[in-house]
């Protein structure tokens, strides 16, 4: 009773910035003030439901899909509000908050605010936690890449408008779009390291979850070498990152479900 | 004490009346100084819009009159040809004034950022006291919200300010920023000026005669070039900034294309503020290169200050909260100091009573000595917390004097003076 307490103020917020996003995209102004507070209020109410969890759980809660859900939309929403406080980042809000929204609710439809969790092995919570926080990170630079791609078309289009709304420069969106993924692949890394040996030491078989993961990884790091090795920057380095990402979102579910 | 303005700005006068009465910050100081006289304070603030002399005194008139015959002396012309231009504020109306200059709502260009400091500047070198502190500082303070709690000054207002501002929105910081200028007239001067202001750096000048390019790079200390070594050039900078007055395109699309693969991915802006045009309007389709003309500018810098403008009304809203704040203070002034006699005059009777009393509050113990003190101080401060508390209501209204006067009168305060 007391998760569901939190989590509909949580979506009710996260859903309220979503729509307060696309408000501020067309008239700047108290809408982006109504966003942030909405995004911030959410994320307290989440952070609030996933301590119930912790507490109520006798083991790692958020081990199940669903509760994995819950717990990577609570970290894709505290990853944006590291930038999404400065006036300049806060449009990137109107690409993370419908998708922290629409995670939230699936989590929710597939029992993963409900779960007590069953495993208490602090290796596999560990390696669960940096996956989703690599995962998160992905994110983000999909959130930064949309908007490189937004911004750069108005800039193509010379809109008389550009600077009526406060966006990063394309260059700092480049960058940081990239340096957000070689973060989030280090993180990746990790947690793949962990689940090896959380492998290892249970004795279990390579699964096809896991063969997943290891095709985001190759699927990133080469987006990363290209990145180093050729001339992939701006407008193809955005999209290039838009297309692993999606490629992510097909291939994680799928290959879970198969496992 | 009593607050004036006397002043002539862009409004009413011709800049060539405006450049008559113009002072520099030593000539403002000693205007300011010459007036403050016998308690009287004076702030001169000049500047190529306006000159305002704001002025505060006990009576207000006589130094008023002062500051508007200094202003017929610098204008060298009789008052009555000068009383057309001239405008005269008085109190709250002045202090909504200042904070309106200082917001940058009373500029030709709503929202300009410079104005803020030559408020700063004036108040500095001025002769104020109490009043013109008090109103200078809060008029800072004023200017101040108004721009950072409105986008009043955040967008650009000139077509260099917005070529230099579409860099930035590409290349974030312009600091080492490498920029080419194709000619070398003063267009391309005045532009590069703005982007140097803002961190880049003119790494060259290409002209047709390189005279000129030379002369010119020499100013930036860059690299002059002849128009052939534009396409090599292109690689190695970041904007391009053309303004010649050749009737061909200088920059051709197949030029930037072959320098946008040898830069690797690194983007190009090109502003060309030539008519006719300097650069290939194809070139614009190109892969991170980015080409911005004279037309679209304009358009850009349209849109800016009709943007000011609608939030210049969010910032009037700013500075008229401010201005009753100030209206607030001014006012509480004058009931101050009969708040203060009426206390001081209780305090004195409660005193003189305790004291005649003495012989029979000897035989009380120390203890119960204290319990009397502290209820007679009660009863005095029970009586007065009203009269208190409507006298600093009837303050911020205009019958806050006749309060003071009534209290002084009703009370005898300040008789025993006399």
């Amino acid at each position: 009773m007391g998760a569901e307490l939190l989590f509909w103020p949580a979506l009710f917020a996260y859903g309220e910035a979503s729509l307060a996003f696309a408000r501020e995209a067309r008239r700047p102004g108290v809408a982006g003030r109504l966003a942030i507070w909405g995004v911030r209020l959410g994320w307290l109410a989440q952070t609030g439901l996933l301590l119930l969890q912790a507490v109520r759980a006798e083991g790692f809660p958020w081990g199940g899909w669903a509760g994995a859900l819950n717990l990577f939309a609570w970290l894709v929403v505290g990853a944006y509000l590291i930038w999404g406080c400065r006036p300049s980042f806060r449009l990137l809000g109107l690409a993370v908050m419908p998708i922290a929204a629409a995670l939230l609710l699936v989590a929710y439809a597939g029992g993963g605010i409900r779960e007590a969790g069953g495993r208490t092995d602090a290796l596999l919570a560990l390696h669960v936690a940096l996956m989703l926080a690599g995962f998160a990170g992905f994110t983000l630079a999909a959130a930064l890449s949309t908007l490189y791609l937004w911004h750069e078309r108005r800039l193509k289009r010379r809109e008389a408008t550009i600077f009526r709304l406060r966006v990063p420069a394309l260059q700092v969106l480049d960058r940081l779009g990239a340096r957000t993924v070689a973060v989030s692949l280090l993180v990746l890394t990790l947690g793949i390291a962990l689940g090896g040996v959380s492998l290892a030491l249970d004795g279990g078989r390579f699964d096809a979850a896991m063969g997943g993961a290891l095709a985001v990884w190759l699927g990133y790091g080469g987006f990363l070498l290209l990145r180093r090795r050729t001339a992939l920057h701006g407008r193809r380095s955005a999209r290039a990152s838009l297309v692993v990402f999606v490629a992510v979102v097909v291939v994680i579910p799928l290959t879970h479900f198969a496992s | 004490m009593r607050l004036a303005l006397v002043g002539i700005s862009h409004v009413r006068a011709p800049v060539e009346l405006r450049e008559r009465v113009a002072l520099d910050l030593d000539g403002s100081a000693q205007l300011s100084a010459l007036l403050a006289t016998g308690g009287a304070e004076a702030v001169c603030l000049s500047t190529c819009n306006r000159t305002e002399i704001y002025v505060a005194s006990e009576d207000g008139v006589e130094i008023e009159a002062r500051a508007a015959a200094a202003l017929d002396a610098l204008s060298g012309l009789a008052s009555e040809e000068l009383a057309p231009a001239l405008y005269r504020l008085h109190d709250e109306a002045a202090a909504l004034h200042l904070f309106r200059v200082a917001a940058g709502l009373d500029s030709m260009v709503p929202g300009e950022g410079e104005i803020l400091g030559q408020v700063r500047t004036a108040y500095e070198a001025g002769t104020p006291g109490t009043a013109l502190d008090r109103l200078f500082r809060q008029a800072l303070y004023a200017g101040r919200k108004a721009r950072t709690q409105t986008a009043i000054g955040e967008s650009p207002a000139s077509v260099p300010a917005a070529a230099a501002a579409l860099a930035q929105q590409l290349f974030g910081s312009l600091e080492g920023r490498r920029v080419l200028l194709v000619g070398a007239g003063k267009v391309s001067d005045l532009a590069a000026r703005n982007l140097l202001s803002r961190g880049a750096e003119i790494a060259s000048v290409a002209n047709r005669t390189l005279d000129r390019a030379t002369e010119l790079a020499r100013r930036f200390g860059a690299t002059p070039l002849g128009l052939d070594g534009v396409a090599a050039e292109l690689e190695r900078v970041d904007v391009v900034l053309t303004s010649t007055g050749s009737p061909q395109p200088v920059v051709t699309r197949a030029v930037v294309a072959a320098a946008l693969r040898a830069r690797r991915g690194r983007p190009l802006f090109l502003i060309d503020l030539a008519v006719p045009r300097d650069v290939d309007s194809a070139v614009h389709e190109l892969d991170g290169c980015f080409l911005y003309d004279i037309d679209d500018l304009q358009a850009v810098v349209a849109e800016s200050l009709s943007g000011r403008r609608r939030e210049a009304e969010r910032a009037e809203a700013i500075v008229a909260v401010e201005a009753e704040r100030f209206r607030d203070w001014q006012a509480s002034r004058d009931v101050v100091p009969a708040i203060a006699s009426l206390r001081a005059r209780a305090e004195e009777i409660r005193s003189g009573e305790l004291a005649k009393a003495e012989g029979r509050l000897g035989r009380l113990s120390e203890g119960d000595r204290r319990v009397v003190d502290a209820l007679t101080a009660q009863i005095v401060n029970k009586l007065l917390h009203l009269p208190t508390v409507r006298m600093k209501e009837a303050a911020v209204t205009a019958d806050g004097v006749l309060y003071a006067d009534a209290v002084r009168h009703l009370f005898g305060l300040g008789e025993e003076e006399r």
